[in-house]
């Protein structure tokens, strides 16, 4: 089976590749690159005046499955990825049962074998039940095929499991990513501690609920010396510690989302539950910092932290309404809009961050088009708009506080292991 | 005139123009309270219920007897007695209450935003009383008739708002509709106590009593919660009475005739003396029969709206 896709212009940073081009796909691998390559018979997909990429990668997103099929599952999570330019996903473990032993591992790696759509790479827990008690079994976790280890959604309070974990983990070169928040300061927050807080009379949580765990994990990585990922950074502060960190050789990295560099807190406006997120919308001095971050080099990744959930855990009082966003379907388009378009991020950087990164991070061997490597790719309009709709997304969760947005950057195709997935903007 | 909204759910969406009107109304509604006979034919046919999720006595009963002298049926939902015990969720209860003809919902309720997510599921009007630490306007819009009978206006006036403005939504609603009035309102408090940039507002906010109240006109002391010590955001009572409690002596900071409020119900001796609470400059009683007064206002003006037009 051939695929050409023909005319594009690729965005490759590993072959430093920025120019008009042909690619030939062959049986699931990318078997050539060059302008008018030959090709007798198979599949051609026009990309004439569209951006060819190396398939986006996220680092970081919930596929509720198992336990939570009412708020997404396999299926629809998949198929929501695909929609939205993502060829390979890593799953949190924060499913019921918790993704803490080797068997849920594989049932979820079986499970989206059969569904046959993008990469699904679960990540383990890094504690027993998410409890903070004991570590679960990491060694089993790895070899079952999980590529990272987190408790996302709560943080490890206890520093010294912290500390162990990272040692513990080291033996098997398996990555942890840290879900920053200090419980204590948090307290009964909802939204972001401020004046809009103050405005809407909601209880808000303080940057340094944050901050103060960024710092924790910096300080138990440069003196474990093992490496340590901090998940969705959100504040100002928080992107300065990781960047003086980083200056001191500290291996730390971390990531960020379209919501903490598109919104501000004041999108909690009239008590809009959809942006209710954790860790919370901060203010217009955090937007700066993070997109400051992002330019700098001190994100490494923007994720998705694709949060689906019910409508009717939405629709409720905000104090109680769930955390989190419905990410994947407007992710790439909201990078392309609020970085890229305003200068703030190159396509080569978008690839670095969507592509490459979270590769590296989870050992996965993506994130580009070179000859021989699997071909997961992305075809995106970059410059054509359309309006966001939740009803027409793919996936379960239509909690958005993006719906409404015009936004630019349509995905085309997506291709994963020389399969297309989405073909003219259709899910097939 | 018509309020714009088939909703009361914050004074901070209200514009001074509609605040007025429910005042000027509430005070053709204070003549037939003080009247013998405390009937008027307003709401006849129209059912009131009040929903509440949080126990109250005067609030409620403020509700029931503005809706009652005006003749509509009225109906109570408790939280404990009901459905909501068995976890039902606001939305269906009130949709339930919707469909039995309720013409107006008044909520209290827990959590700030509850009464903004009712409005927008049920084609009743709804009226916030009290959620959450965000607002409570018909309390803030009596505290307004009173300062205005006793002092004609609000231009100008200074208004010192004392104590845990953190979690007071009558503090939240007074800033709001005071401000909106032409006051100048400062508040005074624990720092722990304080919402983060509320200066932004246009408040003036000052960590002593002393400064709050000089030259004050209104001094309000809100109600101080026992469990503030136990979350670690006081010391104690004893203390706080020290440095917040309203005496004689520091009333005396204030203007000579500025007047004395509080939402009540008041700890004697921790916001607020007893010679403070019982002295002529108080006001406190009469704050109680004008909220019957505004509720009454309150309830009139927004059965009526769809008698005009329904702007909404």
């Amino acid at each position: 089976m051939k695929i050409l896709i023909k005319d594009g212009h690729i965005v490759d940073v590993r072959m430093n590749l920025d120019k008009k081009a042909d690619i030939l796909i062959e049986d699931g691998k990318i078997s050539e690159i060059g302008e008018n390559l030959e090709f007798s018979s198979g599949d051609i997909v026009y990309a004439e005046g569209k951006y060819v990429f190396p398939g986006f990668v996220d680092a970081h997103c919930h596929l509720r499955d198992p336990g939570y099929e009412y708020k997404e599952d396999i299926e629809s999570g998949t198929r929501s990825a695909a929609a939205g330019g993502f060829t390979s996903v890593a799953c949190m473990p924060n499913t019921n049962p918790v993704i803490d032993n080797q068997s849920i591992v594989k049932y979820i790696i079986n499970k989206a074998k059969q569904e046959d759509m993008v990469n699904v790479y679960p990540i383990g827990s890094i504690s027993k039940g998410l409890e903070g008690k004991e570590l679960s079994e990491i060694g089993e976790l790895k070899f079952a095929g999980a590529v990272a280890l987190s408790d996302d959604g709560r943080p490890l309070e206890n520093a010294s499991l912290m500390k162990k974990a990272m040692e513990y983990s080291s033996m098997f070169d398996i990555t942890i990513i840290s879900h920053c928040e200090e419980l204590s300061l948090a307290e009964e927050g909802v939204m972001n501690e401020g004046y809009q807080s103050t405005i809407l009379g909601l209880k808000g949580i303080p940057a340094p609920s944050e901050e103060i765990m960024v710092a924790r994990d910096i300080i138990l990585s440069e003196y474990t010396k093992v490496p340590v990922h901090i998940a969705h950074v959100s504040t100002e502060l928080s992107v300065d510690l990781i960047r003086h960190a980083k200056k001191r050789g500290v291996k730390v990295t971390c990531e960020t989302c379209p919501h903490y560099f598109v919104l501000t807190d004041e999108a909690c406006s009239d008590f809009n539950t959809f942006a209710k997120a954790n860790p919370p919308l901060r203010t217009k001095k955090d937007v700066n910092g993070i997109i400051e971050g992002l330019k700098d080099g001190t994100i490494d990744i923007i994720a998705t932290d694709h949060a689906p959930h019910h409508i009717d855990e939405k629709n409720v009082e905000f104090n109680v309404a769930a955390n989190g966003i419905s990410g994947f379907e407007t992710a790439i388009p909201l990078a392309i809009t609020y970085l890229v378009k305003p200068g703030h991020l190159t396509l080569k950087q978008l690839v670095e961050k969507m592509c490459i990164n979270p590769s590296k991070l989870l050992g996965l061997g993506k994130g580009t088009l070179e000859v021989g490597s699997y071909a997961d790719i992305t075809i995106i309009d970059i410059d054509e708009e359309f309006l966001v709709d939740v009803q027409n997304f793919k996936s379960k969760g239509k909690n958005s506080p993006f719906n409404g947005f015009k936004l630019k950057g349509s995905i085309y195709h997506t291709i994963v292991n020389g399969k297309i997935l989405v073909k003219e903007k259709i899910l097939l | 005139m018509v309020l714009k909204s088939k909703n009361l759910l914050g004074l901070k969406d209200l514009t001074a123009g509609e605040i007025e009107h429910i005042l000027s109304n509430a005070k053709t509604m204070k003549l037939i309270l003080g009247s013998k006979n405390k009937k008027t034919p307003h709401l006849q046919g129209k059912s009131i219920i009040t929903l509440f999720y949080e126990n109250s006595t005067r609030t409620r009963l403020s509700f029931e007897l503005a809706a009652k002298y005006m003749s509509s049926s009225a109906a109570n939902v408790s939280a404990s007695g009901s459905s909501v015990a068995k976890g039902e969720s606001l939305i269906d209860t009130a949709k339930t209450i919707n469909m039995m003809g309720a013409d107006v919902i008044i909520l209290r309720h827990p959590m700030s935003g509850a009464p903004h997510l009712l409005a927008k599921n049920v084609d009743a009007s709804v009226i916030n009383a009290g959620d959450g630490i965000n607002e409570h306007p018909t309390q803030a819009l009596l505290d307004m008739f009173t300062i205005i009978e006793k002092k004609e206006s609000l231009k100008d006036l200074k208004v010192a708002i004392i104590g845990d403005i953190y979690h007071s939504r009558v503090a939240r609603s007074n800033i709001w509709g005071m401000s909106k009035m032409g006051a100048k309102v400062s508040v005074a408090g624990p720092t722990t106590l304080m919402p983060p940039e509320l200066e932004k507002t246009g408040v003036k906010v000052f960590n002593t009593v002393q400064e709050a109240l000089i030259d004050a006109d209104v001094v309000m002391g809100l109600r101080m919660q026992n469990e503030r010590q136990k979350s670690g955001l006081l010391p104690g009572i004893r203390e706080y009475a020290r440095f917040f409690g309203l005496d004689e002596k520091r009333m005396k900071l204030a203007k000579k005739d500025a007047i004395v409020l509080h939402p009540g119900p008041v700890n004697r001796g921790v916001e607020l003396t007893t010679s403070v609470v019982d002295n002529d400059k108080s006001f406190i009683d009469e704050q109680v029969t004008n909220g019957v007064a505004v509720r009454m206002a309150l309830l009139y003006l927004l059965t009526r709206r769809d008698i005009n037009e329904n702007t909404d």
